[in-house]
C-alpha cells in the first residue's frame, strides 16, 4: 500500500484543512445559488371559471398561466402543463389533429397528456384541480410530475 | 549589447512567458500552428470588448433585450463591438478544441505533460461554460430557447439531475433570476478562473522546456527575440485584421425578445451542443447526457496514465502506422456514425418493436452496443490488420470518438429542420 504509507501525520493535517476549506466553500457557494430562485409560493390558486363554460371533449388554453384545461368526454377535467417532457418547450395543442405538439423536437401528445410520439418519454406535467361551488381552481405553483396517464389523475365535478 | 531602453524592456517583459532561447524546430508554423496563442490572444480580445460591452449592458429581463438593440442601433460602433465579442467567443471553443486534439496527436500529453493535459481539458470546459453562459445574455429567442433546453438536458443525469438544473437556473425555468447569474458567471467569476488556470497552464508549459518537438536530438537554439516573437506579432495582427473585418461584414445573430409563451420551430442548443441534442435523439437521456460523456471524459482524463506505451513524444499520430490508423478511424466514424443516425431514424424502432421492455433497454443500452460492438470489432481488426500497438488504438479510439461528435455536430446543427427531422 504505496499511498499509505505516503500519509505522514504532517500531509494528513494539511490535506485535511484543505479539503474541510475547500468543502465549505462548496457549500457556501451552493446556498448562495440556491437562495436566488426561492420566491417560491407554496400555492397559487387560478380560477379558471364555471364548469358549464368547457364543452366536453375540448381542450382550453391558458396560455399565460402556461397550461390547458382538458374536459374528457365524460366530463372531468385535467389541467396539462404546456412545458414539454423532453426539453421544456412549450407545447401546443393543435385542434385539426386533436393532440398536442411540441415544435422543438416533434414529441407529440394526446388529450391526456400521454405520448403519442418520442423523443418524449414521459407524459406532460399535471396541476391540481379544486372545484368549489361549480368553480374551476387550478393549483399553478406546483406541477406534478407523472410517467404515464391513469384515470386516478382526473378530476370530477 | 546596447538596446535601446523601450526596446529592452520589451525584451524583458517577454522572457516571462518565453525563454531566451528556444528550439528552431518548436517555432516552425506547423509545429503548433500557434493555436495556444492564438486561444490566449483571443482571450484578450475577448477582455476587452466584454469590458466595453458591459458599459452598455443591463442584465434584466426588462432591460437585457433592449440594450442591445440600443447598442446595435444608437450607439457609434456598437454592432461592430457585439460582433467582435460574438466571433472572438465563438472562434475560441473552435480553436481551443483543435489546440486539445494537436497537442493530441503530436504526443505532447506524456511524462512532465500529463499534469497540463489535465488544466488544458478543464479550461477547455470553462471556456465552453464562458460561451454558454454568454449564449443567454442577449435575451432573445434564440438565446432563451438554446438556455431551456441545455438546462433541461441536465435535469436527465440521474439522481442530481433536477436539484442539479434548478441550481443552475435558480429555479424550473430560465428566469431573470438565471439571466442575473449567468451574466455574473460571464463576467466575474469564469474570466477570474481562467486567468489562474491559464497562468499554471503557461508555467506548465514552460516547466516541460517549452513545445514538443519531432526530433529531440536536434538542438539548435535561436533567440526568442525576434524569431519567435515576430513571428507571434505576425499571426496576432493578421488574426485581429481578419477578425474585424469578418465582424464588419457578418452580424451575430439576434432573433425577436425571448417569449416564453412560444417555442421557435426548431429550438436548437448551441452549435457545440448539438452533438449531444443529436445522441439524445437517438438515446435515452440518462445515457446520453450522463453515462456516455462521463466515460469519455474519464478516458480522455485517463489516457496520459496508461501503462507501457511506446511513446514518441513530439511524433504527429506516433508512428506510420498510427497516421494510417487516424484516418481508417475517421472514415470508418463518419460513415458509421451516418449509417446508425440514417437507421435509427427511419429503420430501427426498439421502443415500438418491445414495447413492454424498460426503456432503458431500449433506448438506451441496445442502441449503446450497437455502436459500441462494430467499433470493438474495428479496432480488433485494426490491431490484426495494421500491427498497430496499444498507443495506436487509443488514437484511433480518440479518432472515432472525434470525429462520431463532429458528424453528430453537422447533422444536428445543418442537416435537421422543422421538427428536427432529417433533411427536412
Ligand atoms: S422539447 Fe419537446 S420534443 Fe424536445
Amino acid at each position: 500500500m504505496d499511498i499509505i504509507k505516503k500519509i505522514t501525520r504532517r500531509s494528513f493535517i494539511k490535506k485535511a484543512i484543505i479539503t474541510l476549506v475547500s468543502l465549505e466553500l462548496v457549500y457556501v457557494f451552493v446556498n448562495l445559488l440556491k437562495k436566488g430562485g426561492e420566491t417560491k409560493v407554496s400555492s397559487n390558486l387560478f380560477a379558471a371559471g364555471d364548469i358549464d363554460l368547457f364543452e366536453k371533449g375540448r381542450v382550453y388554453p391558458f396560455s399565460t398561466e402556461r397550461f390547458y384545461l382538458s374536459r374528457l368526454d365524460d366530463g372531468g377535467f385535467l389541467a396539462i402543463s404546456t412545458k414539454c417532457t423532453h426539453l421544456g418547450c412549450t407545447v401546443q395543442f393543435k385542434n385539426s389533429d386533436n393532440k398536442f405538439l411540441c415544435p422543438c423536437h416533434a414529441s407529440a401528445f394526446n388529450k391526456h397528456g400521454e405520448v403519442l410520439a418520442p423523443p418524449a418519454t414521459s407524459a406532460l406535467d399535471l396541476y391540481n384541480i379544486t372545484i368549489e361551488n361549480g368553480e374551476i381552481f387550478v393549483d399553478t405553483a406546483t406541477p406534478v410530475k407523472r410517467a404515464k396517464y391513469n384515470s386516478s389523475q382526473i378530476t370530477y365535478a | 549589447m546596447n538596446k535601446p531602453g523601450t526596446q529592452k524592456a520589451i525584451t524583458k517583459f517577454l522572457l516571462h512567458l518565453h525563454p531566451p532561447k528556444v528550439n528552431a524546430q518548436s517555432i516552425k508554423y506547423t509545429r503548433t500552428f500557434g493555436l495556444g496563442g492564438i486561444a490566449a490572444l483571443l482571450f484578450v480580445l475577448l477582455f476587452i470588448t466584454g469590458m466595453l460591452l458591459r458599459f452598455v449592458y443591463v442584465p434584466s429581463e426588462k432591460g437585457a433585450y433592449d440594450s442591445i438593440l440600443y447598442l446595435q442601433q444608437e450607439v457609434i460602433f456598437g454592432q461592430l463591438l457585439r460582433n467582435m465579442h460574438y466571433w472572438c467567443g465563438m472562434l475560441l471553443v473552435i480553436v481551443s478544441f483543435l489546440h486539445v486534439i494537436r497537442v493530441f496527436y503530436s504526443q505532447s500529453i506524456f511524462n512532465e505533460r500529463r499534469k497540463n493535459w489535465l488544466y488544458g481539458l478543464l479550461i477547455m470546459f470553462l471556456v465552453i461554460m464562458s460561451n454558454f453562459t454568454g449564449y443567454l445574455l442577449p435575451w432573445d429567442q434564440l438565446a432563451y430557447w438554446a438556455v431551456t433546453i441545455m438546462t433541461n438536458m441536465l435535469s436527465y443525469i440521474p439522481l442530481i439531475g433536477d436539484p442539479l438544473a434548478n441550481l443552475v437556473r435558480g429555479g424550473a425555468e430560465v428566469n431573470e433570476g438565471t439571466l442575473l447569474r449567468f451574466y455574473h458567471f460571464h463576467t466575474g467569476l469564469l474570466p477570474l478562473l481562467m486567468v489562474f488556470l491559464m497562468s499554471i497552464h503557461f508555467w506548465l508549459v514552460r516547466k516541460a522546456k517549452g513545445v514538443t518537438v519531432a526530433d529531440s536530438s536536434k538542438k539548435e537554439m535561436v533567440p526568442t527575440t525576434p524569431q519567435l516573437v515576430y513571428k507571434e506579432i505576425v499571426v496576432a495582427l493578421s488574426l485581429i485584421l481578419i477578425l474585424i473585418l469578418f465582424s464588419m461584414l457578418i452580424d451575430a445573430p439576434l432573433l425577436e425578445k425571448a417569449n416564453p409563451l412560444e417555442s421557435p420551430n426548431p429550438s436548437k442548443a448551441p452549435w457545440y451542443f448539438m452533438g449531444f441534442q443529436e445522441l439524445l435523439l437517438h438515446m435515452h437521456p440518462s445515457f446520453g447526457i450522463f453515462i456516455v460523456p462521463v466515460i469519455v471524459t474519464a478516458f480522455l482524463i485517463y489516457i496520459p496514465f496508461v501503462k507501457d506505451l511506446q511513446v514518441n513524444v513530439g511524433v504527429w499520430f506516433n508512428t506510420s502506422v498510427g497516421k494510417k490508423v487516424t484516418i481508417w478511424s475517421a472514415i470508418y466514424s463518419t460513415v458509421f456514425t451516418m449509417l446508425i443516425i440514417v437507421s435509427t431514424e427511419y429503420l430501427l424502432k426498439f421502443q415500438s418493436w418491445m414495447p413492454d421492455a424498460p426503456v432503458l433497454i431500449t433506448t438506451g443500452l441496445l442502441p449503446l452496443l450497437l455502436y459500441v460492438l462494430p467499433t470493438f470489432g474495428f479496432i480488433l481488426m485494426m490491431k490484426k490488420h495494421l500491427k498497430a500497438g496499444k498507443l495506436e488504438l487509443i488514437i484511433g479510439l480518440v479518432s472515432i470518438l472525434l470525429t462520431g461528435y463532429l458528424v453528430m455536430t453537422v447533422v444536428g446543427s445543418l442537416m435537421r429542420g422543422e421538427g428536427m427531422h432529417l433533411f427536412a
